[in-house]
């Protein structure tokens, strides 16, 4: 028989599918229940912790995280995403679900607080030592957009901090001004000011972790500024796994999960 | 005027002659080379080697590195497939190289339509190139290569397209115009009609080389088995009896 | 020869209804998101809309960079498919994977590229930020994310266009006298015009599509950077109807195109 390209080609795919049918069921076989979480992309690392904990603590539970701005996971769930459990980084986002009866009646509860902070690159290109400076002209500032939690939360430090008579409305209007990019979820901010294309990003004090402390240069919003962030976490009504979902929200408020968020620079209640 | 050449590729190699006021028909059969010799003399293929001169004016010299863009050389060239713009007017096709040129509106005018008159189109100045006929086609492509006042002509199956009539028209004319501009032509074709009728000379063709020239007389009497079925359109076979034409 | 003699006899009716039962259901696959968007917006939403500062911005942000870039592709890619139709130069065929590589590059990807170069940080993008001049974070990065990832779309057409003219025509304006760029104005261009108008026509529609490697390189800023695909994307995530509302606009603009492009490769194709 005279050897054919196509032939072999199309035996390499066959075989290949069939593999990964093959893996799959045997992964299927193994997991008895997958429990889908949509988390804020603040939590990223934490909730990857915690999922790997889980899963090593209930062999027979897989958890599937996606990861996103806490409004692009709200506008997932209300279009009909498969979600069993949405952790939010604001409460807006949760209550707007819940509104609709999207979300399990008295499952919302806080598990996690943040709150915000300034950081520039370590070069710090811009030469930004103080708040004030974030107004200067030609400052390349990014934020949120207004929807997405940690965009929100910085426009209502920046609201309190025009009320107050050292900075005033037009430090508000001028930082505004300086504004180069809003992203969709903090990561996106992160990411730019770590590229160094940035000059200063508002972001969670939990984006500054152990392993990238030397990347950044922090500096902090007062307490008279800061908005405390109130993490809710809500079982979704259209889920088929609530009482996993309800175990995995008790690990996630238990001493095990508290640890790991405070490792990662949560606040808790 | 003395036209000398080399050619390469396949491999094309030519020395041919053609005095002012007179036509040398090249004939041959498909792929001798003919077109490519026309193509060469006028600049457009680039010879490996050889050299061309038009009177005093050296077109091309391959040993002192002498070659003359083909728009610069003042020839006029009918394609075997005509190449009218299809996107301009009769007027505009035979009216392109005289705009080039930068002659005046009115000159243009009065030119282009004494040419058109010379073959037969004026009626049809307004028409576009793409709605042609074939005649006309090559028609308007006669009248566009003349009217540049070519100091050499070179035609590819000049009146391949036209009947029987037309032809015949269209033969004296060009007879009359090489005689009257007194500059070369060279013509191409497969009609014997057309080489004895236009030839001053004529020269055949064959894998690249000229293997006979002469004038029709000569032609007309020669053994070549290609000449004798050129002309009397059978084949010719030298048999015990004496020379002459075999049934087919 | 119609298509219609094609399915004539009895025997072929199987072969009728399972065509006519596929292409149904792609009309079917490819009609239903599309009238999707349509129910889910009265007209009367749709022109207060229209009237949204986000919806407005956009649309005129994503007009504008979307013609300029196009109008740069039309001026820079047609010397490059004239040269590259019909001469021949060592390394001719290197240069025109490079030119398609946009073409199979996933957006993202091309965004970070285009950072990495003219970000502030980056090769070109630092030596111009010395000078005071950012390229990143634009409206002019923008128009150069679009230029990337748009202009193998022009190149590709127009020099199939000019393979296809044949040469003849060149050949006869020169033997008139007329010296190459003459040529190519009068000669050259009229011809291939359909397949030229067609190929920009293709990159409009590219540019104005244009999210991944936009969002990444010129940033997401209302009025500067917040082309409509970005908008769509933001707005979705909090006001549903203005991004329904670029949507329906969006979708207007990609059907005019096709119809233009269909309507000028169809006369092009008849002469």
């Amino acid at each position: 028989m005279k050897f054919s390209w196509s032939a072999t080609i199309a035996v390499l795919l066959l075989a290949a599918v069939v593999f990964t049918g093959c893996i799959n069921g045997a992964q299927d076989e193994e997991a008895e229940e997958e429990l889908t979480v949509f988390v804020a992309a603040s939590l990223t690392g934490a909730l990857t912790d915690i999922a790997k904990q889980y899963e090593i603590l209930h062999p027979n539970i897989r958890i599937i995280t996606n990861f996103d701005g806490s409004q692009a996971l709200r506008t997932q769930i209300e279009q009909g995403a498969d979600a069993d459990l949405f952790l939010s980084a604001n409460t807006k986002q949760m209550n707007a679900l819940r509104d609709q009866g999207l979300i399990e009646n008295g499952s919302i509860t806080l598990f996690a607080k943040n709150k915000l902070a300034v950081i520039t690159p370590a070069s710090n290109p811009g030469n930004i030592t103080t708040l004030h400076d974030l107004a200067r002209p030609g400052i390349r500032l990014v934020i949120g957009t207004k929807d997405v939690p940690v965009g929100d939360y910085a426009r209502q430090i920046l609201n309190k901090m025009a009320n107050d008579p050292a900075y005033g409305p037009s430090y508000n209007t001028s930082v505004l001004a300086n504004v180069m990019s809003e992203e969709t979820a903090v990561t996106g901010v992160v990411a730019k000011v770590l590229l160094g294309e940035a000059d200063a990003g508002i972001v969670y004090t939990s984006d500054i972790t152990p392993e990238n402390r030397d990347r950044f240069i922090v500096i902090t919003i007062p307490d008279t500024f800061n908005v405390i962030a109130e993490y809710p976490a809500g079982i979704v009504a259209a889920s088929q796994h609530k009482e996993e979902a309800a175990a995995f929200l008790a690990h996630l408020r238990g001493e095990q999960g508290r640890a790991t968020l405070a490792k990662y620079g949560f606040a808790l209640p | 005027m003395a036209i000398h050449r080399d050619l390469r590729e396949f491999p094309l190699k030519a020395e041919i002659r053609v005095r002012s006021g007179e036509t040398l028909v090249l004939i041959g059969e498909n792929g001798s080379g003919k077109s490519s010799l026309l193509l060469s003399i006028s600049g457009i293929l680039e010879p490996a080697s050889g050299k061309i001169s038009l009177g005093d004016r050296i077109l091309y010299d391959s040993t002192n590195g002498i070659h003359v863009l083909p728009e610069n050389r003042d020839i006029g060239l009918v394609f075997q497939n005509c190449a009218i713009f299809p996107h301009l007017t009769v007027f505009e096709n035979v009216a392109f190289g005289l705009r080039r040129r930068k002659v005046p509106g009115l000159e243009i005018r009065d030119r282009v339509m004494e040419h058109l008159a010379l073959v037969s189109l004026e009626n049809l100045s307004n028409v576009r190139g793409d709605q042609l006929s074939g005649g006309e086609r090559q028609r308007t492509a006669l009248a566009r290569a003349l009217v540049i006042d070519p100091a050499l002509l070179l035609l590819d199956e000049p009146v391949s397209a036209l009947d029987v009539v037309a032809q015949e028209r269209m033969r004296s004319a060009l007879r009359t115009y090489v005689g009257n501009a007194n500059i070369p032509c060279i013509a191409v074709t497969h009609s014997f009609k057309d080489a004895l009728s236009l030839g001053d000379t004529i020269g055949v063709m064959e894998r690249g080389r000229i293997v006979e020239n002469g004038t029709p007389d000569e032609m007309m009497r020669s053994r070549n088995g290609f000449l004798h079925q050129f002309f009397c359109g059978c084949r010719w076979e030298y048999n015990v009896h004496g020379s002459g034409c075999s049934p087919d | 020869m119609t298509g219609r003699s094609y399915f004539r006899g009895r025997n072929n009716l199987l072969l009728t209804i399972g065509a006519g039962v596929l292409i149904t259901l792609l009309i079917i696959f490819i009609l239903t998101p599309i009238l999707s968007l349509f129910f889910r917006i009265t007209p009367g939403q749709f022109l207060a809309s229209l009237s949204d500062p986000v919806v407005w911005n956009a649309l005129v942000l994503s007009l504008v960079t979307a013609s300029i870039s196009t109008l740069v592709i039309i001026i820079v890619g047609t010397p490059v498919a004239w040269i590259n139709a019909r001469h021949r130069y060592p390394g001719r065929e290197l240069v025109d994977t490079l030119i398609d590589l946009p073409l199979v590059l996933p957006p993202t990807v091309a965004g970070l590229a285009l950072l990495m170069a003219f970000g502030r940080m980056g090769l070109i993008g630092g030596i111009f930020y010395e000078y005071g001049i950012s390229i990143a974070f634009t409206t002019l990065a923008v128009i150069i994310a679009q230029i990337f990832v748009s202009i193998p779309f022009y190149i590709r057409q127009a020099r199939a266009s000019f393979e296809q003219l044949d040469q003849v025509y060149e050949h006869a304006a020169q033997s008139l006298g007329s010296t190459p760029l003459p040529t190519f104005f009068t000669v050259i261009l009229p011809l291939v015009k359909a397949g030229l108008i067609g190929g920009a026509i293709m990159s409009f529609a590219r540019a104005l599509g244009e999210f991944g490697a936009t969002i990444m390189f010129a940033g997401n800023f209302q009025g500067r950077t917040q082309t409509m695909p970005l908008a769509i994307y933001t707005a979705m995530q909090g006001d549903l109807l203005a991004s329904i509302t670029l949507s329906v606009i969006l979708i207007i603009i990609s059907f005019i195109v096709i119809a233009l492009v269909k309507f000028r490769l169809r006369g092009y194709t008849a002469r």
